[in-house]
Parts: structure tokens; sequence; C-alpha cells
């Protein structure tokens, strides 16, 4: 048997079961929203015409580049202390990072329900310290859907910016100020550009995973804050609208793969060495 | 003037830890709580709500098919998924270079996109039972973990030996199962807890495929927390973060946790 053929008989299964159930399935679903007797692009011009609609998606667009925003800023922040830490107390740092990303979707988004909630625990807390005389009612906003996002992500942003910044030498920042650069200018010489792989890593994970997120924005935006993700479900299994749903799937899949290449693309751009 | 950390730098880290585990401090604090409805800090202590779990069938029997899930659509992909890392990292010069982008697929396609589209076109289209349906897709998703991990774990693995084994007599086969299986261990346990913890968590995908009277935990819960508000979700939150410590035990045992921010 030659080599070409043994190496394709065992990837088949594998090839087959993505082929089979991901690649034709998806494919099928872009199929349907082409086939609108009205011409090939009308459901989406439909779409975009919908002022509800692409309210949906700037809002959505808005909310997960906000989670991005925060959780860089906060993450690089996390993530520069940790790398620096000496290393008993990193790796137990490390470990309370991991713990809420292994905990599931659901569990962590009912947190913010008990603390956000009408009679939760902020509420609670701020009642009895007497900042507020009658509880907020801080569920089902753009805000309360942006915290659990950020909750949901920063430990994904530190643990990679973590692995990017221990492989920044101390020596460097060192010869930086040794060489009389400031704090400030050393950081933003030194230090920025060689973590900019790690941060584009990052905020495309960060970003992607927000806009198609559909358990948090189920439970804390509700109706009133719907997603792409949880418009997409109501389409689909509430109004049985399958080409409406079918047209918000093939506009998030442009969304998600335009901003992978484009990001992939600027990543080579800033570092020529990675080829 | 080694090390020196500014001290802001060090409060903002101390409030991030602070902001990522108190929520799961107050998940266990009002799973404890002797109250009827949700509250924290909790008013008197009970495991009453733990037993509650194993009261509500719905709870107990999607907890069964949850694992059942992850246990079964982590095996299939493990099956196939290692064969596939392993032609991946053995025959580079044979395969074309997007096979390797071809597993990672799974990942790429937004989560929910890729439930919508299974549930078109098993469900409805081949007449599939859910439950098989639903192990089609927990494989499916699974899957670019254990080719991502056990592949790099092939990738420092050097394959002369199993040619030396081939030419000292042993079958491919053989050689395959004595010789390259236990050089990838540590990468096969990691693909797989990785991928049992992804299916045991997993929403966008379930939410397509779950139907009348075959659910899983984590629906089971969404479902549960839009009607009720009652500290049975938290105990059974808690439940889950225990599968998730054990987990990480039995990673840092075999493993070392520092190799998830490589």
């Amino acid at each position: 048997m030659s080599n070409q053929l043994r190496a394709w008989l065992i990837a088949t299964p594998a090839t087959l079961l993505v082929t089979i159930f991901l690649v034709l399935p998806v494919l099928a679903t872009f199929a349907t929203t082409f086939g609108d007797p009205e011409g090939p692009f009308a459901t989406y011009s439909a779409f975009f015409n919908s002022r509800f609609r692409t309210t949906v998606l700037w809002r959505t667009m808005e909310v997960a580049l906000v989670t991005t925003m925060i959780s860089v800023a906060i993450g690089f922040v996390t993530a520069w202390v940790v790398a620096r830490t000496p290393s008993r107390l990193k790796s137990l740092l490390i470990i309370a990072a991991v713990f809420p990303l292994l905990t599931g979707v659901v569990v962590r988004s009912f947190a913010w329900l008990v603390i956000l909630g009408k009679n939760g625990v902020l509420n609670s807390f701020l009642l009895s310290i007497g900042v507020i005389s009658e509880p907020l009612s801080m569920l089902y906003t753009q805000g309360s859907v942006i915290v659990a996002m950020v909750y949901l992500f920063v430990p994904l942003m530190i643990l990679t910016l973590v692995g990017v910044l221990e492989g920044i030498p101390q020596d460097l920042t060192d010869a930086a100020a040794s060489l009389g650069a400031p704090p400030a200018a050393a950081f933003r010489q030194v230090v920025l550009p060689m973590a900019v792989p790690g941060l584009i890593v990052g905020s495309v994970l960060v970003f992607t995973g927000s806009f198609t997120s559909y358990a948090t924005p189920q439970l804390l935006g509700g109706e009133r804050q719907m997603m792409m993700g949880t418009f997409l479900y109501q389409r689909a299994m509430v109004t049985f609208d399958w080409v409406g749903a079918s047209t918000i799937a093939a506009v998030m899949v442009v969304v998600t793969l335009a901003t992978v290449l484009t990001m992939s693309r600027v990543a080579r751009k800033l570092n020529p060495m990675a080829g | 003037m080694k090390n020196r950390i500014h001290p802001a730098l060090i409060v903002i880290t101390v409030l991030t830890f602070l902001f990522l585990l108190g929520p799961l401090v107050v998940i266990i604090g009002s799973a404890l709580s002797d109250t009827s409805y949700l509250t924290f800090p909790p008013q008197g202590l009970t495991l009453h709500w733990f037993t509650n779990i194993f009261e509500v069938s719905a709870f107990t029997r999607t907890m069964g098919t949850s694992f059942m899930l992850a246990i079964g659509g982590t095996t299939v992909s493990m099956l196939i998924g290692i064969p596939a890392a392993y032609a991946l990292a053995r025959y580079r010069v044979e395969l074309p270079a997007f096979l390797g982008n071809v597993f990672v697929l799974p990942i790429l396609i937004p989560e929910i996109v890729l439930g919508f589209s299974l549930m078109k076109s098993l469900a409805s289209g081949f007449g599939l039972p859910i439950i098989v349906a639903l192990l089609i897709g927990h494989a499916l998703i699974v899957l670019p973990y254990t080719v991502r991990v056990v592949g790099a774990s092939l990738n420092s693995f050097d394959f002369s030996i199993e040619e030396a084994a081939v030419s000292l007599g042993c079958t491919r086969i053989k050689a395959f199962f004595v010789v390259v299986l236990p050089n990838i261990r540590a990468g096969i346990i990691a693909g797989f807890i990785l991928a049992f913890i992804t299916s045991l968590n997993d929403v966008s995908i379930s939410i397509f495929l779950t139907g009348p009277g075959v659910s899983t935990l984590p629906i089971q819960l969404l479902a549960h927390m839009e009607q009720f508000f009652d500290p049975t979700i938290a105990s059974a939150s808690v439940l889950l973060m225990g599968v998730t410590v054990a987990v990480m035990a039995v990673v840092e045992r075999t493993l070392g946790l520092t190799f998830l921010t490589k």
C-alpha cells in the first residue's frame, strides 16, 4: 500500500464526520438563503432593510467589541502581574483563572442572575449600606450582558497573554531601563510590540466568542437585549422561520470568518517573523 | 529594581481575581441556604437542596444523559481523532495542507450555526433518533480538541522509533499500539479531559438537538432558571463545579496545570 493511500485511509473517518455533519449541513443552510423567489439576495436585503434586525446585529457587534476592549484591559494587567509572580503563587493564580473557564457557561451566567437580580446580592448590599433606597433593575440591560460576558472571557484572555508575556525576558526591560528608557517608554517600545500577537489571538477569541454566544444573552439580556445567537434560536425554534434563521446564521459566519481572516493578516503584517 | 511591579497593577490583579472567584462563592453560598429562595449570604445552612437534585427526575435523567453523551461523544471523537492526528503528523508530505484546518472547522464555525444546521439536516432530514443526533453533534464539537491536543504530542514524537519497530518485524498496527500510543499518553489524557468538559457544558449545539423526553443537564438548568428560582439550580451548579474540580485534580496530577498556558 502506498503511503498516500494509507494516510488518506487513516484520516478518512474524521474527514467524513466533518464533511457529512458540518460542511454539508452548513452549506445547505447557506443554500436556503439564496432560494427566495424574488431573487437570490432577497433575504439579505430584507435583513438589512429591517430596522429590528440591523439593530440586533449592531447591538451584538457593540456588546462583543466592548467586551473585547474591557477584557484586553483587565486581562493584560492581570497577565502581566501573573507572569512576573514567583512560580509557587503563579500556579495558584493560574488555577484560579482556569477554574472559571472550565465551569459551564450556564453556571457562570446564572451566578450573575443571582448577583444582579432585583432581590439579588448587589441590591441587598447597596440597600443595607444605604446607598440606594429602592432596588435597581440591573438585569436585562446591555450592561448586565456585558458584565457577564467579560466574566466569561477574561480568563481566556489572561491565559493567552500569560503564555506570551512569560516569553518576554526580564533582561529586555532591564536593558531598556539601564539605557535610560523611562518605564512607560520601555513598555511601549519593548513589551507591547512583543505582546501584539498574543493580544490579537486573545481579542479574536473573545470577540468571536461573545459575538456568537447564546446562553448569556438569553439569561441576562432576555427579549429586550436580543443578540444574534438568541435571535437565531428564536427564529428557528419559536417562529419556525428557517429561511430567516439561515440568513442570520450566514451573517454570523461571515462576520466571524472576516474577523479571523483580517486579524490573522494584521498579525502577520505586524510580525513579519511569524511568516 | 528587579521584579518591581507597580502597586496599582497589583491592586487591579487582586480585584480581577475577586471578580473571577466571587460569583462562584455566591453560587456555593446560595446552594447551602436554608431558604426556599436564592439568597446570599446563606441564611442557615442545609444540604437539603443537594438531595433535592436527586428527587427531581428531570435533573437525574438529564444528568445521566449528559455524562453518557460526554463519555460517548469524547470516545467517538478520540477513536477517529487520534488516527487523524497521527495521519497529519506522520504523513505531512502525502496529505494536503488544508486537511489540518478541516478538523478545526467545528470551532471556527459559530457553534449555534452548527447546531441549527445539524438540526435541520439530521432531525428533519435523516429522521435520526434525538440521542444519536446529540452524540454526533457532541463528537463533532470536541473533535478539534482531540485532534489538536493529541497532534501536539505527536509533533514531538520521533517517528524513527516506530520505523525501528517495523523494520525489526513488528506489524504497523502493532507498532502503533505498542510504540506510538504509550508515548502520546499525556496528550490523549489532556485531549480527553478538555473534550469531556466541553461536551458536558455544551449549550449551543444541544439546545437545537434536544427534544421531547431527551435533554442534557445544562439545557434543563437553562429551562429551569427561566421559570423557577430556588436553590436547587445553585446546588446543581455546585455539582457541575465539583466535576470541574475533580477533572482539574486529574490534570494537575498527570500533566501539571501550566500546560494550559502553552
